[in-house]
């Protein structure tokens, strides 16, 4: 295959070959289950323990804080569902705040909650994609019992101050959940800083493995189990250990962590190199989010007067993987809801390409889709009907 | 389902994009909210053939590809041909297009019924 230029490392990275070599003699030769006695099993558990260690430093957390899972997903719905299922009658505390703008697997959750008899409150965003704490201050009741917001969303990149937020959760005695997963390998992400109950994290978001996660608990809290089964992760996660995954994921958050300073200066520079070239070269073009308070990796820009889909395909076939917030390009035909959330506007929704750089990204990539998209855009929207109109009126 | 080889020669390659001189049917159809939005300009002679045709499309690749094999279906046919082309016919000229994209974004048929419509009312064609 040609070169390709992966700017789509929000939606996953390759596995990095330092984890691919950690894991390989779990692949040939040391097959034991963690949980037997003999010789086999107990190398296998010295080496997922290990990993547990190695993602609980990344964390600021204790290994006894730390449990695997198989994605993200989980981690979200254990958190949601395991608070509700742990409240059982009790309608105290099942009030719920979360955000407009995060994830389906929060988004999608809380709405099944409430209709399992759930309050939630979707905070708003600004026009930028910033939370206003006033609004979290207001949306404090009686019965709330647990926040649970992004820590970095996945499609502008905004950093939410969750700080801020785990200190007014502790002041009103809310429990306060982290969903981290755009976090890590970007910015640092403590347990301890943030003052958080749980946080989620997942491996592949950052050269781990795909369907390997884990979900931080504070020492104390504890949530109702979503599976019943063996007595894998203390008995709160039963099923055979993904040995693999998190094996690799431990590798992978080391690395991660240790290169951070580093690789965020580097994709930055590139990331605000491409931002600049984009904003300076392609006419009507604005930056989605908000640059002031954002991951190095992430730039989400709008392109007006044309869709988003004809401009990721076109990029596709001329090399490049890019991914967009419009509807077209889901099955739902629902446009972002989160680009949605910031104005209202649908149109710049249907707009707006995602570029997540990662630590293959070089500055000749960011050169040649600049230069691609260049030509891509001024191809799309010359048969564009609402660009035709645009300059065909006295607007511009 | 991923788009055809068909769709994506349309996509990549579009037919008829543009505004035609002088046309004398335009059908103009969706909105952005939708995230489609097709028109259709026509040239059509007095014995009711379209002479020439053309479009312009904000939208995904389905949306594109429809309007472009649209307007290629119908260029030299009498508008009453013309008439009979539907979405799923165009889809399955395609060779077919994901089902969530079957509505949505094979709007051209419409534009162009809507252009032809207008024209036969306009000079009171049945």
């Amino acid at each position: 295959m040609t070169h390709r230029i992966y700017f789509d490392n929000s939606a996953t990275t390759p596995v990095r070959k330092e984890v691919v070599d950690e894991i390989m003699p779990f692949l040939t030769e040391l097959g034991g289950n963690p949980s037997s006695r003999h010789y086999e099993g107990r190398v296998v558990r010295t080496a997922v323990e290990a990993a547990r260690a190695k993602v609980a430093a990344a964390l600021n957390a204790d290994p006894a804080e730390i449990y695997f899972n198989s994605c993200a997903s989980e981690g979200n719905n254990t958190v949601l569902r395991g608070y509700m299922l742990g409240l059982g009658k009790n309608t105290k505390k099942n009030h719920i705040i979360t955000t407009a703008v995060e994830h389906p697997s929060i988004f999608n959750t809380a709405a099944a909650l409430e209709k399992e008899g759930f309050e939630v409150t979707y905070l708003p965003v600004d026009g930028k994609g910033n939370l206003n704490l006033d609004d979290l201050r207001k949306a404090i009741k009686e019965n709330t019992g647990l926040i649970s917001t992004m820590f970095v969303n996945n499609e502008i990149g905004n950093i939410y101050p969750v700080e801020e937020i785990g200190k007014i959760a502790r002041e009103h005695n809310i429990l306060f959940h982290v969903d981290a997963v755009q976090a890590v390998g970007k910015i640092p992400v403590d347990v301890k800083k943030i003052g958080c109950d749980f946080l989620t994290v997942s491996a592949h978001k950052f050269y781990g493995l795909k369907g390997v996660g884990s979900l931080f608990v504070k020492r104390g809290r504890v949530l109702k189990n979503l599976l019943t089964g063996g007595h894998q992760e203390k008995g709160k996660r039963p099923g055979t250990e993904n040995v693999v995954g998190i094996i690799g994921m431990g590798k992978a958050i080391e690395l991660a962590v240790a290169e951070l300073d580093e690789e965020a200066k580097r994709v930055a520079a590139l990331r605000d190199h491409l931002e600049q070239r984009v904003l300076a070269e392609i006419p009507y073009t604005r930056v989605v989010g908000d640059p002031s308070h954002r991951v190095p990796t992430l730039s989400n820009i709008s392109f007006r007067f044309v869709e988003g889909e004809g401009i990721l395909l076109k990029l596709d076939t001329e090399g490049i993987a890019v991914s967009t917030g419009s509807a077209c390009s889901s099955s739902d035909l629902k446009a972002s809801h989160v680009i949605t959330a910031l104005n209202g506007d649908p149109e710049e929704a249907h707009s707006s390409i995602r570029f997540s750089l990662g630590k293959h990204s070089t500055l000749e990539d960011v050169d040649y889709t600049v230069d691609t998209l260049k030509s891509t855009i001024s191809l799309l929207r010359s048969f564009s009907p609402i660009y035709d109109e645009f300059v065909n009126s006295d607007k511009h | 389902m991923n788009y055809t080889e068909k769709v994506m020669d349309h996509f990549l390659h579009p037919r008829n994009v543009g505004k035609i001189e002088n046309p004398n049917a335009i059908g103009k159809v969706g909105n952005p909210a939708c995230g489609d939005i097709i028109e259709i300009f026509l040239r059509i002679n007095p014995e009711g053939i379209i002479e020439d045709i053309s479009f312009e499309t904000f939208g995904c690749g389905a949306a594109i590809a429809t309007s472009s094999m649209t307007t290629e279906m119908v260029k030299g046919k009498h508008i009453d041909e013309a008439l009979k082309v539907t979405r799923d016919i165009v889809a399955e000229e395609l060779g077919g297009l994901p089902a969530e994209k079957m509505h949505c974004s094979n709007l051209a048929s419409e534009a162009l019924h809507k252009a032809i419509n207008e024209y036969k009312a306009k000079y009171g064609l049945k």
